[in-house]
């Protein structure tokens, strides 16, 4: 819920309650408890605020800070971990920093798309696309290595942008049908997912489970049906 | 101990301009490496094995991909001297917004403008008028995109440059003609030595395009 917010700082957040990448912001402010307005944008009749903040993308998450708006979610949790520096995000080093940036990026540009594809694909193609999903997934197993999360002992930015994967890709999958992400191929994966899901700040910023199942479910008769 | 910085790259890629440009700006010494996509070598694969696409950044024998992580990365390491990021963290998000939206728009709606025709074309040129005339839209009455300096978004986006030969030869058009500011803020970048020396000509760049056209069929 939010708090009152002074004059001094202001900090909205326009997003969608389903998006992954609008709770991702969530989930940075609450961690680094600052307070916050949210705003639930309808995407089938976007606010005129929204196509203010974002006139580029048209697109949630946004977040407006003073005023000021940050579009794009992980521009958006960069500027969220240099203004608020309590429980960094990111790590110091520029090394580290460079290796959060590209998992970050290899997730939401390359892993997600993949997904989306081997979910949706049929026959050959659907082979091969989930294959490559596997390559994907076997990457991001052996990047955990060993730790409890991609940000070593406690989460971090890889960590929040991969929760699309912990809490996403398994609800998608039940609505499928289909058991192509499971334990017994990513084990370091899964259990990763069981302990970030144990954390009570992750599990506040998640689609709650019954409305999400069935929202998930809707969107694939529509995909289904609007392919037919 | 000294650094040992090299990069494996690309000639004419827009792409490892951006790191050839912010070596440059920080005047760090580095070897270049020469790949040759057709057949990469095995140090590349080593190096890059999630994507194994160039630039790739070797620094003391660490690996950085992807060129906005790579320019960053430059950016932080070397931070002495000419500052590619805006200090300001408002400024850095809007810098790194504005290279996100370059590289999700002007680079696919760029390149088909060389790699398709007819209508498909047609739709391409539209689509990469529109993206100029947002980024000049950004520019405003600016020199550069980062101010009164260059910064992080004009060197992410003048590598382009190189490549606007063969846009306008493959697709028939101007870009001065529609978008005058934009081709401005251009020739500013272009009095920079860092910059001056980094661009290979562009109609190299369309000699090795013509290649790939024939063999796409589109000659």
């Amino acid at each position: 819920k939010c708090k009152t917010l002074t004059m001094a700082e202001e900090v909205k957040l326009y997003g969608t309650w389903s998006s992954p990448f609008s709770r991702r912001i969530e989930l940075a402010l609450k961690l680094k408890g600052v307070p916050f307005e949210y705003i639930e944008e309808d995407l089938s009749n976007k606010s005129p605020e929204l196509l203010k903040y974002n006139p580029a993308h048209k697109k949630i998450p946004v977040l407006v800070h003073n005023s000021k708006p940050i579009a794009e979610s992980q521009v958006i949790l960069e500027y969220i971990d240099e203004i608020w520096n309590n429980n960094p995000i990111l790590p110091q080093d520029p090394y580290q920093r460079a290796m959060a940036r590209f998992w970050g990026k290899f997730i939401d540009e390359k892993v997600l798309a993949t997904r989306m594809k081997a979910n949706f694909a049929e026959g050959k193609e659907r082979e091969l696309v989930t294959e490559e999903f596997f390559q994907q997934m076997e990457f991001l197993e052996n990047e955990l290595n060993g730790k409890d999360f991609f940000g070593g002992e406690t989460i971090g930015f890889v960590d929040i942008v991969a929760i699309v994967v912990a809490i996403w890709f398994p609800l998608t999958q039940e609505v499928l049908g289909v058991d192509t992400f499971t334990e017994e191929k990513f084990p370091v994966l899964f259990k990763w997912i069981r302990k970030i899901t144990e954390i009570d700040v992750v599990n506040e910023c998640r689609p709650p489970r019954e409305k999400h199942l069935a929202y998930v479910k809707a969107r694939i008769e529509d995909l289904k049906s609007a392919s037919k | 101990m000294a650094d040992e910085v090299v990069l494996l790259d690309f000639w004419p890629s827009m792409f490892g301009i951006r790191v050839r440009i912010a070596l440059a700006e920080k005047g760090v010494k580095y070897e270049y490496k020469e790949e040759d996509l057709k057949n990469k070598s095995p140090l590349l694969l080593q190096m890059n094995p999630v994507h194994k696409k160039i630039p790739v950044l070797i620094h003391n024998g660490r690996p950085v991909c992807e060129s906005p992580i790579i320019v960053q990365y430059i950016d932080e390491v070397w931070k002495d001297k000419a500052p590619l990021l805006p200090s300001d963290p408002y400024q850095r998000a809007q810098a790194r917004f504005w290279v996100d939206f370059i590289d999700k728009k002007m680079y696919d709606s760029s390149r088909k403008t060389w790699t398709t025709k007819g209508e498909e074309q047609e739709a391409a040129k539209k689509e990469f008028f529109e993206v100029l005339k947002t980024l000049e839209g950004q520019l405003g009455d600016k020199p550069f995109f980062g101010g009164d300096n260059f910064g992080y978004v004009d060197l992410s986006l003048i590598p382009f440059y190189c490549w606007f030969y063969t846009y306008e030869t493959c697709g028939k058009f101007s870009v001065e003609a529609e978008c005058p500011k934009f081709i401005a803020w251009v020739k500013r970048c272009l009095q920079r030595e860092t910059v001056a020396k980094a661009l290979p000509d562009g109609k190299k760049v369309f000699e090795f395009v013509s290649v790939m056209r024939t063999n796409l069929g589109l000659e």
